[in-house]
């Protein structure tokens, strides 16, 4: 029998009765949780309604934090200093992919002419993943422009390369642990053909290291999302200053509630992608398991 | 191949073999796996490699690509010394074609691309050129079809057969084939050792370890029975399984082949 005549005969196939029955049972199960859960979820969302506006202070702090015309009048100039935020946000991005790379392969150059690169990548990491970002960004926002060495930069510049500083360190790890799961049967494999070290690497292992590691990078991509707000202490107007800004004018904190949720707003998309991926990539590894 | 490049490679063969090892040796800490091995392969001789596991067949098989590195001894491919440190390993790897049990396939590229890829960056085969060639090997194992599919589609079979052809894409001088069909469901050996054949056939030079008594005996010209790492007997494959020499053999072959 051909595939196509198989495939046509269980198409058509019609389940036994016990397995029609099994299929009822699931349905009614289906319903039921979703029943429970979503009365569930409204008796939990009044409690929490009434224990906030119930409470003796709700409506002043009503007044300060969710002004309607307060937050509609700053809408447009945090909005304006989101727009940087986006930019600062890009360029980092890329930036980090390039240096955290770079970092990555130094420490896995071999050999003992590449100690002091290796050395000095590992030292690297160590630092700034163990530096606060907001130091980080007044030593370098503050700092290297007391140097003279360059010309006038605006804030959001030194601001983007603190970010780097900081960011590469931890994406680097990340792409070393993708490096070292790959399964060194795949280096022998490509260095038996006459592969080079550094053909092994670009054509070989790092392919499928960002491949493992890609849930991880856009979690510390959605972090940086919220942390390029970070770049208003030093006086960049971003969402965030622009929000400090508007809350001294209006003498109402509702400014920084709608630059959050901006905020939220910007992450969100990615951050459902990001369970999407590693949703997908848990389904594929685990195909075929019901636990 | 030209009528005169096989006199030549005759003429070639009879002074300098594909393969020469002398006094091998290797240890791993105070475990010695090779115990001053020697060996030649000459061009188009088929050798197998037969013990019981840790016997060393596998070390043997790295340290003449290379991968694994020896104590002492010398490693001469086609007359040059390949276990001198001042040789480029890459380009004495890229002379010698590899596949391993497991096959080794790299996930992330195509049938035609894992195929491809040794020919493109070492060898600098353009492109395409060296997918013609990559389909028409493909093509003449029956596996055309899948050169776009990737290696988690295919059964171990097809992986590994796939993994022949790309050790063999770049005409390499020596062929090792480490227990090729070791990890294979054993309704999908066939396939496997069939190409094995025909590459043997072919003329192509080929040093294998393997477990697989009979197929030795079909194919191999020599085989070579490894214990504790030394070789204990070498003979012609015909010889060695019906007349073995050494009492080790002898009880080797015992729990082998209980018929024989």
């Amino acid at each position: 029998m051909t595939d196509a005549a198989a495939s046509a005969v269980d198409a058509a196939r019609r389940p036994s009765e016990l397995e029609l029955g099994r299929r009822a049972f699931r349905r009614r199960q289906t319903r039921r949780s979703i029943l429970i859960s979503a009365v569930s979820t409204i008796v939990l969302a009044v409690a929490l309604g009434f224990a906030v506006i119930g409470s003796p202070g709700w409506a002043r702090v009503q007044q300060t934090f969710f002004d309607p015309e307060v937050a509609l009048a700053s809408l447009p100039r945090v909005l304006n200093g989101l727009w940087l935020n986006l930019q600062v946000l890009v360029v980092a991005s890329l930036g980090v992919l390039v240096f955290a790379l770079l970092l990555a392969t130094l420490r896995t150059l071999r050999g003992p002419v590449f100690f002091p690169l290796r050395a000095l990548a590992a030292g690297y990491t160590d630092l700034f993943r163990g530096m606060p970002l907001i130091i980080v960004l007044y030593l370098v926002g503050y700092g290297i422009p007391g140097l003279d060495f360059f010309e006038r930069m605006p804030a959001a510049f030194w601001g983007t390369i603190a970010l780097i500083l900081t960011y590469s360190a931890y994406v680097a790890e990340v792409f070393r642990a993708g490096i070292d799961a790959v399964h060194p049967s795949q280096r022998l494999a490509a260095r038996s053909l006459g592969l080079s070290h550094g053909q092994t690497m670009r054509r070989v292992v790092f392919p499928q290291a960002v491949r493992r590691v890609t849930p991880a990078l856009m979690n510390d991509f959605v972090a940086m999302q919220k942390d390029v707000g970070l770049i208003s202490v030093l006086g960049a107007v971003d969402a965030v200053r622009a929000a400090q800004i508007e809350t001294a004018h209006f003498f109402n904190f509702t400014p920084y509630v709608v630059a959050g949720l901006l905020f939220v707003l910007l992450a969100w998309p990615t951050i459902r992608l990001t369970d999407w991926v590693s949703a997908r990539m848990r389904a594929r590894e685990q195909a075929g398991s019901l636990v | 191949m030209s009528g005169g490049g096989v006199r030549a490679d005759a003429a070639r063969g009879a002074a300098t073999p594909v393969l020469r090892l002398r006094g091998i040796r290797r240890a791993f800490g105070d475990r010695e796996v090779l115990r001053g091995v020697d060996l030649d392969i000459a061009a188009h001789e088929v050798v197998a490699l037969v013990g019981a596991s840790g016997s060393g067949k596998s070390t043997l098989l790295r340290t003449v690509n290379l991968t694994e590195s020896i104590d002492d001894g010398v490693i001469l491919l086609a007359g040059d010394d390949v276990s001198d440190p001042r040789v480029d390993a890459d380009r004495v790897r890229a002379r010698i074609g590899v596949v391993f049990q497991h096959y080794n396939l790299f996930p992330h590229l195509s049938v035609l691309d894992n195929v491809t890829l040794a020919s493109r960056l070492v060898h600098r085969t353009p492109r395409a050129e060296a997918e013609r060639r990559a389909r028409e090997l493909l093509g003449s194992i029956g596996l055309g079809d899948l050169a776009g599919a990737y290696p988690d589609r295919l059964s171990g079979g097809q992986q590994q057969r796939v993994a022949i052809v790309r050790a063999i894409a770049t005409s390499p001088e020596l062929l090792l084939l480490d227990e090729v069909t070791s990890a294979l469901d054993p309704e999908l050996v066939g396939e496997v050792l069939e190409l094995v054949r025909s590459l043997a056939q072919s003329g192509t030079t080929i040093m294998m370890a393997t477990h697989e008594m009979a197929f030795a005996r079909d194919v191999a010209d020599r085989v070579v029975f490894l214990d504790a790492g030394r070789i204990i007997e070498e003979a012609p494959a015909a010889e060695f399984f019906t007349a073995p020499r050494e009492e080790r053999t002898r009880e080797f072959l015992a729990r082998f082949l209980p018929g024989l």
